[in-house]
This record gives structure tokens, C-alpha cells and sequence, in this order.
């Protein structure tokens, strides 16, 4: 089976969100995203893979594999907050950096979501986005040398 | 008092959000501003606008009688001894930093200042930063696990090197009323001079500067239905007269010439630049309807709601209120075990609620606490008993949601 792009996965999620017509059917199921992310590595929930977002404080970490593609594991103390990371990472985990480089990163907006990406709500989701691409673009940096 | 009257006069509290009722409980941040205190602003802009002082012309002397009886007003507010005492800021945070500024050449290496755990960022930063820039020492006072500072230990830490104690009068998330008379006290038999943020207490309690006995007083008017931009630093004469500037040009300004400037009186010597003239006249609008309202009315009113939804928030299993002083005021901070406030925070928003979460600008207090923050409902007289019981039924649904 040929595995699903970027674009294609974020098409099925804002499917997935689609059904919701409820704000707390759709919160909900983020909320059930959220506990259901696996764990991080606990080596990894240090102040080298905290993201600064003011309120909810979040760890990514990512790992280019021998397969070319990045891999990412996260974790958040508020759950609403790791089900947006839980939708990044279903989306960019175990693609090359290419790929995440070139992907469009507003489909949360298309779910409905776009509260979070507002700065004054302090999740750091924007800085996450940002650190996503910043791994790819430093992963693809040392794949060149 | 009567409630929908007053209800009726907050324009913003008919808004929905997010398809609900708005129900305004973030009056810590803020408070929505009544009618009166809008058209005090267009009134100014549609008839009044001039620049004050030192103009000839109508409009000018208009404005600055509007100003200067604003400010009297004030001093009578708050029963400062003297209208120079009364000094226009940007707000809280202007006020302190204004201070901090003008006593650094006062403070020298070796000196002490005194602040709580308790304080807001804005009077903590400032005097940390003093401090480092001076050599002197930042103590702080330790506090109680119910949110009480302890006055016997608050008196032991004032010694002949203590230039100022540093301390809320509110705390903005404990909701703790400091019981800031003795503490005044306390500091003047030691000789030790007193600066007083009153931000979270000016719009719950009499202030009456001259009763305290404090050398300082700031609060914001934003906090007290008064538009942003505007606050007030009250200062004893004796200890302004005495101090540099801390800003320069404009009307502090008394004679300049290219190798020497001279500086204005009190309190002009700290209002540099075009001063916030439709902001003081709305604040004393502002002020004017606290007093027309009763400030004893509103104490009582918010005294029920706190305690009201207090009673209401504990039947829900795994809440936690943080601060639990005998005396408190304004705020009521709660964590629900098992949750994250942002979390918190976003659902009852979603449900048309808006409180803070977070560490409200108080981090070393949320560190000592050991909390990743709490969330924060915080009254203000236009709030209702009704709003509070959709908020306890709301806060069990999120709770429900979250677990």
C-alpha cells in the first residue's frame, strides 16, 4: 500500500473533524487525542526540547530514521494542547524533510481550530509549527553535507 | 444596590461569545466600563479636546480646569493630603517603575528592600532589578500556606538597612486582603517607608491614603471602570519634592536653556509629555460612580459572590481553591486535580465564561505554590449569583470533559 502525503493525511483529519458539528463533540474527541498520544521518552521532556509557549508547556522531539524520514514524539501538561500536537504529528511524523518543508501548515485552521494558533492563547502551537520546520530544515542540512 | 440597573449600564455585558451569554469573570485583568465612563470619552473628543496647560486660549483653559479638578477629585477619593500628591501614570506597572526610578539614588550597596510572595510582577521586577543595578539586598517575605503573610516574621525581616517595603494591598491571586494598616505600622515603628499596590483593591475596598499611613499608593483605572492607559501614583510631598525626575520634556519642564534645565513643581516634575487627558476625566467619572454606586455596597455585594462561588466550585470533586485567607477579596484561584488550567480555561470559554489561567503575572508565587498555574474567577459588582451558578455547572461539565 502506498503510504498517504502530508497533503493527504491533513485532508483526512479535517474529514475526521467534519462530522463534529458541536463544539464539544469536536473538543471532545481532541481531548480523547490528547490521552490517547503515547508517551514521550522522559529524557526527552527537558528544557533542550521545551517549546515556549507561555501557558501549557510542551515537549517535541524529533528523530531522522535510516529510511530518510523524521519521526516526532511530543508530549503537553494540558491535554487539549497534545491533541493539536498529536494532529501535527499524525500529520509530519515519517516524512522526509522535503516533504514537511514543502506542506502547507494552516489545515488546522480548516477544523476549526484557529483560536489556538492566536498568540494570546499562549499554547505555543505556532512555535510548535515552527519547530517542526525547524527540524526538517536542519535534518535536511545535515543530510546534504 | 440595584443589580440589572447596574447591569444595564455595562453595554458589553450583553454580548454573546461563542453563541452564550458573556459572563465576565476576569475583572482582575480588567473591568468592562459603564456608559458614563464611554461618553466621558467621546464628550471630551466631540467638545472638550485641547491641549492643557499654559494655553491662552479657551479650549486650552477649559481642558486644563477639567484636569486639574479631575485630580482633586482624585486626592478627595483616596484623602491624600495634598492635589500635588496625586501623580497621572500609565497605570500600576508606570507607577512602580516611576518610583523605582527616581529612588535609585537612594538606594546603595548594602540597602535592602522588602517585598512578599505574593507580588505581581510589576512590583517585583522593578526592585529586582534596583536592586541588582545598586548592590543592595531583595528580601522577600514569605507567606503562609493559606495565602496569609505572617506579621511577626514581616517584622523581623525590617532592619536599619531596609529602605522600603514593597507590597500589595490585594493579592491578584489569592485574592488575600493584606491587612495593610498594621503592616504600615509595623514598618513605621521600625522607619521603614511604604509603597502600596492597591491595583486589585481600588475598585473592592475604601482606600483612605491618610488612614494607612503609607508613603505610596498606586493603582490602575482600568481595574476600576476606568479606561486603560491611566492610573495614579499618590506620593507624600516630602519624599517627591526630594527625588529627580524620571521622565523629562513637556510640562516638567520649567526653564531650559543649552547648558541647564530647570524642573517644575509637584506634581508636574512627574507627568513629562502631553499628559492622558480624556483618560483622567474618565477615570474620575469612574470614580465618581464607585462612590454614587457605595463602595461599601459593592464590598458587600462581591463579598457574597466570592464566598458564593467558593461553596459552589469545592462541591465539585477534585477542585482546590488556592488561597484561603481569612480575609479576602476580588479573586477566587482553584485548581482541579487531574487537569491543566489552560485546559480549564479554554472549555469554559467555549461555554461563554471567560476567566485567566495561568500564572497571572505572578510566577514566583505559582513556583512557591508548586502549581503549573490556577485558574482564575475574579468579581466585580455588575457580576450575579445567577452567573455564578451557570459557571459551577459549566465547570463540572468541563471537569467531566477532562477527566
Amino acid at each position: 500500500m502506498k503510504s498517504m502525503t502530508i497533503q493527504e493525511k491533513q485532508q483526512s483529519i479535517i474529514e475526521e473533524f467534519s462530522i463534529f458539528d458541536d463544539w464539544m463533540d469536536k473538543y471532545s474527541y481532541l481531548i480523547e487525542l490528547g490521552k490517547e498520544l503515547p508517551a514521550i521518552e522522559e529524557k526527552y521532556k527537558d528544557s533542550q526540547h521545551l517549546i515556549s509557549g507561555c501557558q501549557s508547556r510542551v515537549w517535541l522531539h524529533a528523530e531522522l530514521k535510516k529510511d530518510g524520514k523524521i519521526y516526532f514524539s511530543a508530549d503537553s501538561d494540558a491535554v487539549i494542547t497534545k491533541g493539536i500536537v498529536s494532529l501535527l504529528i499524525k500529520a509530519f511524523s515519517g516524512h522526509s524533510p522535503d516533504e514537511i518543508l514543502n506542506a502547507d501548515m494552516d489545515f488546522l485552521e480548516e477544523i476549526g481550530l484557529k483560536e489556538h494558533l492566536s498568540p494570546t492563547r499562549s499554547n505555543g502551537l505556532v512555535s510548535m509549527i515552527k519547530q517542526i520546520q525547524l527540524y526538517a530544515k536542519v535534518f535536511k542540512l545535515k543530510e546534504n553535507r | 444596590m440595584d443589580i440589572n440597573k447596574i447591569r444595564a449600564g455595562f453595554p458589553i455585558l450583553q454580548r454573546k461569545v461563542n453563541g452564550k451569554p458573556l459572563i465576565y469573570f476576569d475583572n482582575g485583568a480588567t473591568t468592562q466600563k459603564p456608559k458614563q465612563v464611554i461618553d466621558r470619552i467621546s464628550k471630551y473628543y466631540l467638545e472638550e479636546n485641547s491641549n492643557v496647560h499654559r494655553g491662552v486660549h479657551t479650549l486650552s483653559q477649559e481642558a486644563t480646569d477639567l484636569f486639574e479638578s479631575a485630580r482633586e477629585y482624585i486626592r478627595q477619593f483616596i484623602n491624600a493630603e495634598e492635589t500635588k500628591e496625586i501623580i497621572f501614570t500609565r497605570g500600576t506597572t508606570e507607577s512602580i517603575n516611576l518610583l523605582a526610578t527616581a529612588l535609585k539614588p537612594w538606594i546603595v550597596r548594602g540597602d535592602e528592600i522588602l517585598v512578599t510572595t505574593m507580588e505581581h510582577h510589576s512590583n517585583f521586577v522593578p526592585w529586582q532589578q534596583l536592586c541588582e543595578e545598586r548592590g543592595a539586598k531583595l528580601k522577600i517575605i514569605p507567606i503562609e500556606r493559606n495565602g496569609e503573610l505572617d506579621l511577626e516574621f514581616l517584622a523581623k525581616m525590617m532592619n536599619p538597612y531596609t529602605k522600603l517595603l514593597a507590597i500589595t494591598h490585594i493579592s491578584n491571586v489569592l485574592g488575600t486582603i493584606n491587612p495593610i494598616k498594621e503592616i504600615i505600622k509595623i514598618a513605621k515603628d521600625k522607619g521603614v517607608p511604604v509603597l502600596v499596590d492597591g491595583a486589585q483593591a481600588i475598585a473592592h475596598t475604601k482606600v483612605d491614603v491618610q488612614d494607612l499611613g503609607c508613603d505610596f499608593y498606586t493603582f490602575s483605572g482600568h481595574k476600576a471602570y476606568a479606561p486603560m492607559g491611566i492610573g495614579v501614583l499618590y506620593a507624600k510631598f516630602n519624599w517627591m519634592r526630594r527625588l529627580p525626575p524620571y521622565q523629562y520634556g513637556g510640562e516638567m519642564i520649567e526653564e531650559v536653556t543649552f547648558e541647564k534645565s530647570t524642573f517644575n513643581e509637584l506634581p508636574y516634575k512627574y507627568e513629562a509629555g502631553t499628559p492622558n487627558v480624556s483618560g483622567v476625566l474618565a477615570l474620575e467619572t469612574a470614580l465618581r460612580y464607585i462612590d454614587e454606586t457605595g463602595i461599601n455596597a459593592i464590598a458587600k455585594h462581591e463579598q457574597k459572590l466570592l464566598k458564593y462561588a467558593e461553596e459552589k466550585i469545592l462541591e465539585i470533586s477534585g477542585v482546590r481553591v488556592i488561597g484561603t485567607a481569612k480575609e479576602k477579596a476580588g479573586a477566587l484561584s482553584f485548581v482541579v486535580d487531574g487537569t491543566h488550567p489552560y485546559d480549564v480555561g479554554m472549555l469554559l470559554d467555549k461555554m461563554g465564561i471567560a476567566v485567566r489561567t495561568g500564572h497571572h503575572c505572578a510566577q514566583p508565587l505559582i513556583d512557591f505554590l508548586g502549581l503549573p498555574g490556577t485558574v482564575r474567577a475574579s468579581f466585580a459588582m455588575y457580576n450575579t449569583i445567577e452567573e455564578i451558578d451557570i459557571f459551577a455547572e459549566s465547570l463540572k461539565k468541563t471537569v467531566s470533559m477532562l477527566r
